[in-house]
């Protein structure tokens, strides 16, 4: 065993440990404690737990490559600001006025706000989301297992799956929750510290934000000898109208992800849930804006040691990923020289997999084995805590929208917790073979669901709470030709189906921008001429509005209300 | 809270959100994309000031967006007389 294995080892069993004591000691035994760990968390520790259950093994292991390989710097931007401006949406249009509604999931709002067909089409974009999300995780800590421990992707996500299973279906969202909070810790932890002291390394600034200006300068003179267009330069890349509809699908995608919108019900009131949303931002702005910094970092090392280099004398950091395979030469011109040039030349030998920038930063930077140990530690929470997330919201949607309010209305608590359970380690098996067995398609997939959650949820609910008048017909077939137009653009012009160029080359990930307006328009139309919302129904959005108390609320939410005060008989109940 | 005062409450909040949002979009899509060929002649700590702005800026900015919201929204409660939060778990 090597001594990064050993560290590995180490940090890997004590965090595991730890996640598995705190599932023990938060276990649940009611539906409201495992849909909504019973809507009591703390907001600072809500707010962790959003962004533990946000930043996926996409955002820990992925992004900082993805920006600064993939993206050449710049176009980059995309990710930085669509996956945070997001959360200025949801604090300011989405979570107090949802969380004030009170519900378990967001079909529920959905259903409970429209119809009961709105609420089957929310369920199944629900469940295409999660499902397509969770593959990525599970691959993820395969891909972790596999490099720094040197067991098989098969059996490190076997191992995953184990622990996920403990604290998840025991502990439900409450034992999710508080074990999403040390998963945050871990990975941030892991996350900066190797940036901080490759800063330290590199520029003498101990603030990777700050240090990134020392290195863009020399970076964009890098590039420009090599001939690849400058890392700073706007538009070098991508448009500037596909930035905008790539960072809108992006933004307007995140608040409308069914994973992130059920956390602000766990919140203890409305305050609490527009605190979390300030508490998740941040805590998710230190990776996000560390991320920009350990790109640039990451990129001007390989670039300083690997440009001009003969074949043979790569480093040893080189020899280790090109085993795994996320890193390879091939001397196209023959020269026996590493010749880079940008990511699409057709003259560049350098391929570099967007996954190993950060993990392998420590290694190129030269760090200790502790710190490379750590950051193993970190990936692994990343992708368990937003697996985790990810199967409460497949469990409660089937459970809850599904079991409960479809098929046996009379479900005992214990039998409704028992379903939940049941799909929970249903989903952990199916996420678990879409592990192990990718298909080609889920990397690609998984920047779609953004446009696939813009197109469909985002308009729904923000006209369900703002528009009283928007109605249950008008919704669904907003949500549906939203949806649908949205998918059939991205089949239709995504690499391995369709590969077509699409309208004015709009591209694959921005045309959730185009799905969202569509949503809205149609949305908009079909409610002036179909049956509107009852006087109960326009009052109870009214109330969701004000601060305080209000008795129509509570009976709403007690169930109290009669199904044709809520609905009227013109729809189809 | 009588029928008046509800009315005004909702119009100082979407007031507040309208502001707000606008500077959502002034720093993300205009300082970030639309602008950031021009403001990259300027710089930050070293850094392109468009670039700034795309990668780190809008980020900071978003952060404070929301802070400034919940302080704002706290203080329009508090001005309504509603500073006790009843601990509402509404779930059915």
């Amino acid at each position: 065993m090597t001594e990064v294995q050993l560290w590995t080892t180490i940090f890997v069993v004590i965090s595991f440990s730890l996640y598995i004591y705190i599932a023990y000691a938060s276990r649940v035994n009611s539906t409201a404690g495992f849909y909504v760990a019973s809507g009591g968390v703390p907001a600072p520790a809500n707010g962790a737990a959003i962004a533990a259950d946000w930043m996926s093994a996409a955002s820990f292991i992925s992004l900082a490559g993805l920006v600064s390989f993939s993206q050449n710097g710049y176009a980059g931007s995309v990710y930085l600001m669509g996956w945070t401006g997001g959360y200025v949406l949801l604090a300011l249009l989405l979570a107090p006025y949802l969380r004030k509604f009170g519900k378990f999931t967001v079909p529920d709002f959905v259903g409970d706000r429209y119809s009961e067909s709105a609420r089957l089409v929310a369920v199944v974009a629900a469940l295409v989301v999660s499902f397509v999300y969770v593959a990525g995780q599970m691959a993820g800590v395969g891909l972790v297992f596999q490099r720094f421990l040197g067991v098989g992707t098969t059996v490190g996500i076997i191992i995953g799956m184990i622990i996920v299973f403990f604290y998840a279906v025991l502990g439900g969202m409450k034992g999710i929750t508080y074990t999403q909070v040390a998963q945050f810790t871990v990975l941030i932890v892991a996350y900066i510290i190797p940036a901080v002291a490759i800063s330290i390394n590199l520029t003498g600034i101990p603030v990777p934000q700050i240090g990134l200006g020392q290195v863009l300068a020399e970076v964009d003179a890098l590039q420009n000898d090599l001939g690849i267009p400058e890392y700073t330069a706007a538009f070098t890349q991508t448009s500037m109208p596909n930035m905008v509809l790539i960072t809108a699908a992006l933004m307007f995608g995140t608040a409308g992800l069914p994973h992130v919108i059920v956390r602000f019900y766990t919140a203890k009131s409305v305050r609490a849930a527009r605190f979390s949303a300030l508490w998740a931002l941040f805590f998710i702005s230190l990776l996000y804006t560390t991320a920009p910094a350990i790109g640039a970092f990451s990129k001007f090392n390989v670039l300083d040691q690997l440009s001009g280099l003969p074949v043979g004398d790569t480093p040893a950091w080189f020899n280790n990923w090109a085993q795994a395979g996320l890193i390879s030469v091939n001397d196209i011109n023959g020269n026996g020289v590493i010749d880079i040039a940008g990511a699409t030349d057709a003259a560049n030998e350098l391929i570099i997999n967007n996954d190993i920038v950060v993990l392998a930063t420590p290694e190129i930077a030269g760090l200790p084995a502790p710190i490379v140990g750590l950051v193993a530690a970190g990936g692994l929470a990343a992708a368990l805590s937003t697996a985790s997330g990810l199967l409460l919201v497949i469990s409660s949607s089937v459970a809850n929208d599904v079991y409960y309010k479809k098929i046996n209305p009379h479900a005992s608590e214990q039998n409704q917790l028992l379903v939940g359970r049941i799909t929970m380690v249903a989903a952990i098996f199916a996420a678990g073979y879409l592990g192990i067995n990718p298909p080609g398609f889920v990397a690609q997939v998984v920047a779609l669901a953004f446009g696939l959650g813009a197109a469909s949820f985002f308009p729904t609910l923000l006209l369900g709470i703002f528009w009283k008048k928007c109605t249950a017909m008008g919704a669904t077939a907003g949500m549906i030709a939203g949806l649908g137009t949205t998918l059939a653009y991205q089949i239709w012009t995504i690499d391995i189906y369709g590969n077509s160029d699409g309208i004015w080359g709009i591209p694959e990930t921005g045309f959730g921008t185009v799905g969202m307006i569509i949503n809205f328009a149609v949305t908009i139309a079909v409610s002036q001429f179909t049956p509107k919302p009852t006087e109960t129904m326009q009052e109870l959005v009214e109330h969701v509005r004000y601060p305080g108390h209000s008795d129509l609320l509570a009976a709403h939410a007690a169930g109290t209300i009669e199904e044709e005060k809520l609905h009227g008989d013109h729809g189809e109940h | 809270m009588d029928a008046s005062q509800r009315q005004e409450y909702w119009r100082k909040n979407l007031r507040l959100m309208s502001v707000l949002l606008v500077i959502w979009a002034f720093v993300s899509y205009g300082c970030g994309i639309l602008f950031v060929e021009p403001l990259n002649n300027l710089s930050i700590f070293g850094i392109p000031l468009g670039f700034w702005f795309a990668q780190q800026g809008s980020i900071v900015v978003f952060v404070i967006l929301i802070a400034v919201y919940v302080w704002r929204m706290d203080k329009l409660d508090a001005s309504y007389g509603i500073a006790e939060y009843e601990e509402e778990v509404h779930h059915s």
